[in-house]
Parts: C-alpha cells; sequence; structure tokens
C-alpha cells in the first residue's frame, strides 16, 4: 500500500473538505467535512435522505462531488470511477450485494481483476481468499458457491473482495439492515478484527444502538449538512445522537392510553401451512386479537411470521385449521374477501408486495378501494375522485412527492412506507397485520408509524404486529406472543424480556415456569 | 498504489470540462420522451442521409421522394392509410397485452383467425349472398373478432392454468392459424384450383371513400376503408379502458407488479386470460377488416407480416393507444414509399436506422448527461 511516509504516518487516512453534491431539487451535501483516522471505526450517522450515502459515494469514486477537495493520505485525489477509488485504498460494501450467484466465492472475488489472465488456477486463488478471511477472523468456504451462502456469509465475501484489492478504507453502507441479530454480533467482531490490523472503517448506519455498540468516533449529518462531527462515542449518549440527528427531542417513550380491548375480531384455531419451499412453516398456530388490542408476534426471523401473516390475508393457503374474522371464517378464500372484511396489510416487502413501482403515487393509493365508490362508478374509474383521495393521504400522511403522478420509485424508503401506511390506516381497518413496518426507517419516521398504530388502537382496531425488534414490540403491544417453528410458545403481557428471549429460542412457556417453580422449590 | 493515478489521468484532467452520465433520479417531464423520440428520428433521416450519399444518391431528393411517394397527394396518402390500418388495430392488440406484460407475439395467427370468421360468413354461407350490407359486415366483424378472441383464449388459458410461457405458445399457434388458413383456401374453398376463394359480393365489402365518388368526386379512386373508422374508434376504447377503467387499472397492476395486484386482491389468471381474448379479438378484427376492405377473399397472401410489425408499433408508441395512431401512420408510409424507391435494400436500412435510434433514444429517459467544471486540485 502506498504509505508516503512510514516513520510519519498521517493521522488522517481521509480527509474530505466542503464537500457539495447537488441532485436536481436537493442539496444533498452542503459543504460537508470529514475525516477518518487510521485503525478507528467511524460512524456516519443521519436519518434517511440526510446525505450519508451520497458522501460515501463520493468516497468512492461512484459520485463526483460538485465542489469540494478530497485527501488521502495526505494527497488530494480525484476519482472518476469506484476502480480509482480502489487503487487508491478504498472500497465500499452497498447495502445490495454485486455478487453472481452461480459462481464461487473465490471466481466472484477474482472478478474484474487482470490476475489471473487466463488460466484460472482456481485452486491456488482458493487458498488465498481462504488465508486472507482466516486473517480477519471470516470463515468462508472459497469453493462454495454463493446462491448456496447466507446473507451474512455473502456480505463477508464482499468484504474480501475489497480486501483482496487492497482496501485500506472500508465504507460499509447500513451493513446491519440485512443481518439477523447475531450475523451483526459476527460482524461486529470482523469490523474489529480489521481495525486491528490497521484498516480503518466507516460505518454508515441509523441504528443509534449498533452505532453506539461499534464505532469510536461519530459524525452526524443531518439534510445534507454536519450537525456534529467526530464525536468520541465514550462520551455521548443515546439521546443526544438521536437530537443532533432528527433536529429535535426524539420521545422515546410512547404515549399509550389505556384501552379496554372489545371483541375478538381476529381468532386464529390450529393454523397449519407450507412455506414456498413445501416445508411445514406453521404448525397448530392459536392466537386471538381483540378489538383495541395490538397483539405483538415475537420471533427470530423465519419461524413463520410472514406464512401467518400470508394465511390471514389470504395470499397463501392453509393446509389445516381456520382463521375467522370478526366471527366469519376467511380460511383459504380470495384476498378481497379479506378486504371487504376490512383486514388490511403492511407487508414485510415495500417495493414488491406493497407497490407498484411504475405506477403513480395515486394509483398505488387506490390499490384497495379503486373498485368501491367514490373511486368507481360502475365500471368506471374516477380519476378526479382518485386525485382528491390521493391528495388527501398526502396531507394528513406528510408523503413528500412533487406531483401525485410520479411513479413511487422515485420515493424514499420512509415516503413509500408513508404511502403504504396511508393507505392501510385510511381504509379504517377492523384488523391490521403490520408486519415489520419501521424497519429501514429512520428514529422519526418510526416514532410517526409507532403514533399511527397506537391511534389506531384507540380506535377500535384489532392490530397484529410482527417484528424482530423486541423493544418496539414491548413498547406498543399489550401482549407479546411467541413463534418459534410455527408453533407459538407462550404469551407475556408485562414485558418481560428474559422470558419472551427464552421462547424465542424454543423453549415453551410452560417448561420456563415449571423450571422457576421448581427452583423456588 | 496512488502513484500511477495523476499520470495516467493527466491527459484528459487538462480539459477543464468533462461530460458524465447519471442517473435520472426524477421523473423528466411530460413532453419529454416525445421530444426525445422526434429528435430520434430526425437523427435517423440524417444518418441515412450520410449513408445514400456515401451510396452515390441524392439524400434530400430521395426523402422528398419518399415524402412525396407516401403523402405527396391524396390518392398515394389513401394508400399509405390503406397500409396503416391492419397496423394500427394489430399495434392496438400488442399495446394492451404488453402493457400487461403479457407477451402475445400471436397477433399475426389470431390475424388470420379473425380472416378466416369473417370469410366463413361469406364463404360457408351463413348468411346468403344477397344479405344487405348492414347484415353482413356486422357479422363478419363478430366472427372475424370472435376467431381472433378464440386464438387468444387458448395460450391465456394456458399460462393462467399451467403456466406455458405464452412467448412460445402464441409464437407456434401462429403456425397453425396460417396452415388452418391453407387447409380452406386449398381444399375446401379453392376457385378454380387457385389457392384463394371466390371473391366476395359487393355487400360484404367494407364501404370505401371511391364508393362516394358520386356524391363527393373528391373521392375518386381513394382506397381508404371503413376500418380507419374502426381503428380509430378501438384506439379510443382501448385508451379508456386502460386509463378511465377499474379493469384498465387492473391491467396496469398486474403489468406493473403482479405480486402487489394479488396482494390486492386481483385474479392475476382471470386477467390473463380477458386481456388475451381482447388482444387477440382485436389482431381478428384487423384480419376482418384487411379481408373485406382490401383483399375481398380469402388467400394465403393477406399479411406481409403485419402481426410482427404491430409488435414494433406498440413499442415505439410506448404501448400508449392514440400514439398508436401516428406510428401506424409512418410505418404505412415507409412500407408503402419502399416499394416506391426499391423493393429493397435502402427502405429496409431506413427501417432498421430509425429502430436502432428510437430504442437507443431509451437511454436519454433513464440517464441525464451533465457536463461539469472538473474540481479544483492543488
Amino acid at each position: 500500500m502506498a504509505q508516503p511516509d512510514a516513520t510519519h504516518p498521517p493521522e488522517n487516512v481521509v480527509q474530505m473538505r466542503k464537500i457539495v453534491k447537488r441532485f436536481p431539487g436537493v442539496l444533498a451535501n452542503d459543504h460537508v467535512d470529514f475525516e477518518l483516522r487510521r485503525g478507528e471505526i467511524h460512524a456516519l450517522l443521519g436519518e434517511n435522505g440526510a446525505g450519508k450515502s451520497t458522501l460515501m459515494n463520493i468516497l468512492a469514486g461512484l459520485y463526483r462531488p460538485d465542489s469540494g477537495s478530497i485527501l488521502v493520505e495526505g494527497r488530494p485525489v480525484n476519482f472518476a470511477t469506484p476502480r480509482d477509488a480502489i487503487r487508491a485504498g478504498i472500497g465500499m460494501i452497498h447495502q445490495h450485494f454485486m455478487l453472481v450467484p452461480s459462481q464461487t466465492v473465490t471466481e466472484n472475488i477474482l472478478l474484474g481483476l487482470e490476475e489471473p489472465r487466463f488460466r484460472l488456477q482456481l485452486a491456488r486463488y482458493d487458498q488465498r481468499v481462504a488465508e486472507l478471511g482466516e486473517r480477519f477472523g471470516m470463515k468462508v468456504d472459497p469453493r462454495a458457491r454463493v446462491w448456496q451462502l447466507s446473507v451474512g456469509e455473502q456480505q463477508r465475501v464482499e468484504i474480501l473482495k475489497m480486501l483482496y484489492r487492497g482496501a485500506e478504507i472500508l465504507i460499509m453502507d447500513e451493513p446491519t439492515a440485512v443481518l439477523a441479530p447475531t450475523e451483526v454480533e459476527e460482524l461486529f467482531s470482523i469490523l474489529r478484527a480489521m481495525t486491528r490490523e490497521g484498516k480503518s472503517i466507516i460505518f454508515i448506519s441509523h441504528k443509534l444502538h449498533e452505532v453506539m455498540a461499534i464505532s469510536d468516533r461519530i459524525t452526524v449529518l443531518r439534510r445534507g449538512r454536519v450537525t456534529a462531527s467526530n464525536l468520541n462515542t465514550h462520551e455521548v449518549t443515546r439521546a443526544e445522537l438521536a437530537r443532533l440527528m432528527v433536529g429535535r427531542e426524539v420521545i422515546f417513550s410512547l404515549d399509550k392510553k389505556p384501552v379496554t380491548p372489545g371483541e375478538v375480531v381476529l381468532k386464529v384455531e390450529d393454523l397449519w401451512a407450507e412455506n414456498d419451499k413445501g416445508l411445514p412453516a406453521l404448525r397448530g398456530v392459536n392466537l386471538t386479537v381483540r378489538q383495541g388490542e395490538i397483539v405483538g408476534l415475537a420471533g427470530v426471523a423465519g419461524n413463520g411470521q410472514r406464512e401467518l401473516a400470508e394465511v390471514i390475508t389470504g395470499l397463501r393457503k392453509a393446509t389445516r385449521g381456520r382463521v375467522f374474522v370478526s366471527g366469519e371464517d376467511i380460511t383459504n378464500r380470495p384476498v378481497r374477501q379479506g378486504i371487504r372484511r376490512g383486514v388490511s396489510h403492511i407487508p414485510e416487502d415495500r417495493t414488491h408486495v406493497g407497490s407498484a413501482p411504475n405506477l403513480s403515487v395515486t394509483d398505488n393509493v387506490i390499490m384497495k378501494n379503486y373498485n368501491q365508490p367514490p373511486i368507481s362508478r360502475g365500471w368506471i374509474l374516477n380519476a378526479v375522485a382518485a386525485n382528491g383521495y390521493a391528495e388527501r393521504l398526502k396531507k394528513e400522511y406528510d408523503i413528500i412527492v412533487p406531483t401525485l403522478q410520479t411513479p413511487v420509485r422515485m420515493l424514499s424508503g420512509g415516503n413509500l412506507q408513508r404511502v403504504i401506511l396511508a393507505r392501510e390506516i385510511s381504509s379504517q381497518p377492523t384488523l391490521m397485520i403490520a408486519m415489520q413496518p419501521t424497519r429501514g426507517l429512520d428514529v422519526g419516521a418510526i416514532e410517526g408509524v409507532h403514533r399511527l398504530l397506537l391511534a389506531q388502537r384507540e380506535n377500535g382496531a384489532a392490530i397484529l404486529l410482527i417484528s424482530e425488534e423486541l423493544e418496539e414490540l414491548i413498547d406498543l403491544s399489550d401482549r407479546v406472543v411467541v413463534i418459534y417453528e410455527g408453533k407459538i410458545m407462550g404469551e407475556v403481557s408485562d414485558g418481560n424480556v428474559e422470558e419472551i428471549g427464552m421462547m424465542m429460542t424454543g423453549i415453551p412457556q410452560d417448561a420456563i415456569r415449571a423450571g422457576e417453580a421448581d427452583h423456588d422449590r | 498504489m496512488t502513484d500511477n493515478l495523476p499520470a495516467r489521468r493527466n491527459l484528459l484532467s487538462r480539459i477543464p470540462f468533462q461530460v458524465i452520465l447519471e442517473p435520472r433520479l426524477e421523473e423528466p417531464p411530460r413532453w419529454y420522451p416525445w421530444f426525445i423520440t422526434i429528435l430520434a428520428v430526425v437523427i435517423a433521416l440524417l444518418i441515412g442521409a450520410v449513408i445514400l450519399a456515401l451510396a452515390g444518391g441524392n439524400p434530400w431528393a430521395t426523402y422528398a421522394h419518399i415524402g412525396r411517394a407516401a403523402f405527396g397527394n391524396l390518392g398515394v396518402l389513401s394508400d399509405t392509410m390503406v397500409k396503416a390500418i391492419p397496423l394500427m388495430i394489430v399495434g392496438l392488440a400488442c399495446s394492451l397485452a404488453f402493457r400487461m406484460r403479457i407477451w402475445n407475439i400471436g397477433a399475426e395467427g389470431q390475424f388470420f383467425m379473425g380472416a378466416f370468421g369473417a370469410s366463413a360468413v361469406v364463404l360457408t354461407p351463413m348468411l346468403p349472398a344477397d344479405a344487405p350490407s348492414w347484415l353482413f359486415i356486422p357479422c363478419m366483424l363478430i366472427a372475424g373478432m370472435l376467431c381472433g378472441a378464440i386464438w387468444g383464449f387458448i395460450p391465456g388459458f394456458l399460462k393462467a392454468k399451467f403456466n406455458v410461457n405464452e412467448i412460445i405458445s402464441t409464437l407456434m399457434m401462429n403456425y397453425i392459424a396460417i396452415s388452418w388458413n391453407n387447409y380452406w383456401i386449398f381444399a375446401v374453398w379453392t376457385e378454380g384450383g387457385f389457392q384463394m376463394s371466390r371473391v366476395f359480393p359487393r355487400n360484404a365489402w367494407l364501404p370505401r371513400l371511391t364508393d362516394f365518388a358520386a356524391e363527393v368526386p373528391l373521392f375518386r379512386g381513394l382506397t381508404t376503408h371503413f376500418g380507419l373508422v374502426l381503428a380509430l374508434v378501438a384506439a379510443v376504447i382501448v385508451w379508456l379502458i386502460l386509463y378511465r377503467s377499474q379493469w384498465g387499472y387492473e391491467i396496469r397492476l398486474v403489468g406493473d407488479n403482479p405480486r402487489a395486484a394479488h396482494y390486492a386482491g386481483i385474479s392475476i389468471g382471470r386477467n390473463i386470460v380477458y386481456v388475451m381474448m381482447l388482444s387477440g379479438a382485436l389482431a381478428g378484427m384487423a384480419g376482418m377488416s384487411e379481408i373485406s376492405g382490401v383483399v375481398h377473399r380469402l388467400q394465403g397472401a393477406i399479411s406481409p407480416g403485419y402481426g410482427f410489425t404491430g409488435i414494433i408499433v406498440a413499442w415505439l408508441a410506448k404501448l400508449n393507444p392514440l400514439a398508436v395512431i401516428p406510428v401506424s401512420i409512418l410505418f404505412g408510409a415507409l412500407i408503402l414509399a419502399g416499394r416506391e424507391i426499391q423493393p429493397s435494400g435502402i427502405p429496409k436500412m431506413m427501417n432498421g436506422i430509425i429502430l436502432v435510434c428510437l430504442i437507443a433514444s431509451d437511454f436519454l429517459l433513464r440517464y441525464r448527461i451533465s457536463i461539469t467544471r472538473r474540481m479544483e486540485e492543488e
């Protein structure tokens, strides 16, 4: 690597000065300064759209700044392509991996390199990749094909790709967004191993607890500007960071009014269903949700949560058992039947299930009521009524779009989620299935979603909240039910985190209680 | 590793400005796509001009000749329209199906089935030869559209029920339709051993402008037929369906994201069948209009590939039913003028260049070019 002067290594490996980047209508970076020290993990914190990714894309050579300068190892650089940036030792690992699924790990790592030239000699390179992985505590089989790997392993391949290319500075763009909690821990230990080897890491995130856990220093961006730079992580509090990020005090405790639950709205009896691979995903689930009640469904991802939501909303067939909504049996009935009974559904996958990316905001918000008056008039779709309805939702739910005709693919994640929430809540549902409603949103937006859910509860809706954020579940829910391998392990209404945690690992509540009783005796 | 960087870029960095391509982050204004499309055609004509000049021809004289041959007087304009009518209707058929991302490559076969259905009314005969026009033409229209719809239903049903790839099934069904037609003209309806049926009685012909020459002398010899009215009405109806009806909303939703459509409670299978049937009916209508408006008998050579050209028309019109009309006229003109200049070669080349430019112009809708000042370096 290029180290201009080994005896006096410059403290800052990267210095970005007065970076300005303008996108049509947005000033994404407004005279941003940023510095990175050798061997540190520097968190770049900010809400969605604060300009974190833009700034780092500039450093990685994907965008060019409109003005400003960048110094790497004390020398001015001017990257035209990511290749230039990698040559200067800067590698970025994006949220969406850029791997060829049918090729092996080694093949993916070698892809696009000048060496090996013609003869692949994969065995030799397999060896090198394995060695490199070991050095940083990453276990990856170089001969495994990428499609066989878990998301966490694929991320490791991306990291190895950059290390193999000689990256000294790694930019991680929201690396934990796709990972399970255990994988996050592994990633953190890999990051620490890399800093021990003298690598420097920029960690882009909007999750406060992760930033607090992993970073040495923090720079906070808000609306394209730096609101605080180079804070020492151990000297700041979460509340301070949240304020810097959002620009106002964030209320971590919610204003939850007491509501007496009413009649049973959702009743699930001995429900069985299969997953996409044809394996049993639900194995005899029993569940009830009443009016004015939020029931949280906790569990490690992939234990049947998605399948349960899909069976209730009619998207998936049940193999056994019954689903009742307001007393009517809607098991294996068409989706429309449920919609008519007032079932609304916030799906986990916003872009692939919850919205039609190339259709306009108007077309997306009328998805559930296009066939009901006033939007429908006979077989006609009343465009004026539809636009009026969309205009109203836009105001009520604070959706930020240039016009209602804008295709929703142009919307940011938070805004898209607002479009979906607006559609699902405005139908005044009797039952709401909310799956990961706050995933990928920033602190301010999460607070907004929580308020909307609580307002629905006060309006007498029955809400089944499925989430992987335990804190969210406990704060919002009246009862938390735990699912493990398609079975309900038990129910907690006093926010006993320990008990929930044990049930999430597959210990039934009866067993836990019995154990405690034994202990007491 | 940083060392060789400045050296390599020395030459480039002397230019104070640089051109970069950036993905568009916001929607371009409404007029922009059409502006780009027209620009692409102009550029294509310029490229064509250069090639014509290199080949020793006078490009401007050639273009003027093409213009005259297609739009020069009422007579040729009428001929252009005659060529454009089947393209319009088939273009609509394709636009509708493609809007739902159902790749109906079978418009050619549905066109032949439409022609067959319309002919059957005359030749079976289902109606006596002296039946009046007002009875003949609607019956032929219905029979043609019905046959086309059946030809669309089969692949649509297979797709909805068994997920059979509609590209393959519709393509293959083209050959069945053509052979089916051949059977009837060779074996059953052959006229004196020729591979064509007898000429239809006059009351089974679509009215043409020249039929009104007695009242309006200007119309003498103009062969533009009633099919044009059918095409324009169909375009408006398809537009209304797509943008102003609930069904059209379902079509657009399924086309953009089938999973979202399912989630919204829309039956995808049923929509596939309906759309394929309507698409087939439209292509069948094109076949009926051609047989009853131009050819006036059933024969083998009734389509120079209208069903396939319709696919291109639909794409160039960006699947907008109203834009299908002008695009079809442009293609009609190219087909007609092509025959005027040279049987092959230049006209095909022009077609090709226009297509390539149009497809390439799509790039500008997704990316923008920006010219920026190079950063100041210390």
